[in-house]
């Protein structure tokens, strides 16, 4: 048996690595795999926190965050080609026109 | 899956997604970044798989893995390198992203571990869900979050297409 901790573990350590990926990398692509990284790590929870009640639910709750994932994906990386086009940079620091 | 091999399995995949994106962290190149979490999330596919979700294991190998992360390399690659700067690492960020990860993992861990989190989870213990059981709990329960995904989809389509539209400049 896989011990019932592991599961959730596994998934807050992903989770965990991907907030500290974001802060660590300072190009939006590599940001964005970033958040690619808590998803799955999201996902991971939903499996494994329900399977002691055996319920279906969670399964159904990864399938939809894997969709929501790859239409933000489609999204993200066009609004990333669209910053590179516009303004030559994939430095997230350098897209500040948006600060005060 | 009978005895100390799933344990096993388990461990060791979970050592590689650990690793594929702590290398995703340290490499310097976005695609090789992209290239290792390829490898992790395949790894996370084969974790869903001893979590008794098939089905989802599948889907995260091709969709994940496949289509969503060649997305990714695809952009690397449509993107002048000398317009991917390395990132410079000053030790401080990575002190501070490293406290604040550990935090928030043991954070969750705290949450998770809590008896009102045990509580919360519906008691309907039921036979082993399997693929047709999904089908049905899709089209039935789920049919309005299903449909509206679709939607969701054709407006991401939709906006990634206006995004990259080739407008004259102003």
């Amino acid at each position: 048996m896989i011990p019932p901790w592991a599961g959730p573990l596994l998934s807050a350590l992903l989770f965990g690595l991907g907030v500290a990926a974001f802060f660590v990398k300072r190009d939006l692509i590599s940001q964005f795999l970033a958040v690619e990284v808590m998803l799955a790590g999201g996902s991971l929870a939903f499996l494994t926190l329900p399977r002691p009640v055996g319920s279906a639910d969670g399964q159904i709750m990864v399938v939809f965050v894997i969709t929501v994932a790859a239409a933000e994906a489609a999204v993200g990386l066009a609004a990333i080609l669209h910053a590179v086009r516009r303004r030559k940079t994939v430095r997230g620091a350098d897209l500040k026109s948006l600060r005060g | 899956m009978a005895g100390f091999l799933a344990p096993l399995l388990f461990f060791v995949l979970a050592a590689v997604v650990l690793g594929g994106v702590a290398a995703m962290i340290l490499s310097r190149d976005q695609a090789h970044g992209a290239l290792f979490l390829v490898l992790s999330f395949a790894a996370l596919g084969g974790v869903f798989g001893l979590f008794d979700a098939p089905f989802v294991a599948a889907v995260q190998v091709i969709v994940y893995a496949g289509a969503i992360m060649v997305l990714f390399l695809f952009v690397i690659m449509t993107i002048d390198p000398r317009e991917g700067v390395a990132p410079e690492k000053a030790p401080r960020v990575f002190a501070l992203a490293g406290v604040l990860g550990a935090a928030l993992v043991a954070l969750i861990v705290l949450a998770i571990r809590s008896p009102r989190a045990a509580s919360a989870l519906p008691a309907a213990a039921g036979p082993r869900p399997d693929a047709a059981a999904l089908g049905e709990l899709l089209v039935r329960k789920y049919l309005y979050p299903f449909e509206i995904t679709s939607l969701l989809i054709v407006g991401a389509l939709a906006g990634a297409l206006v995004l990259l539209r080739k407008d004259p400049e102003p």
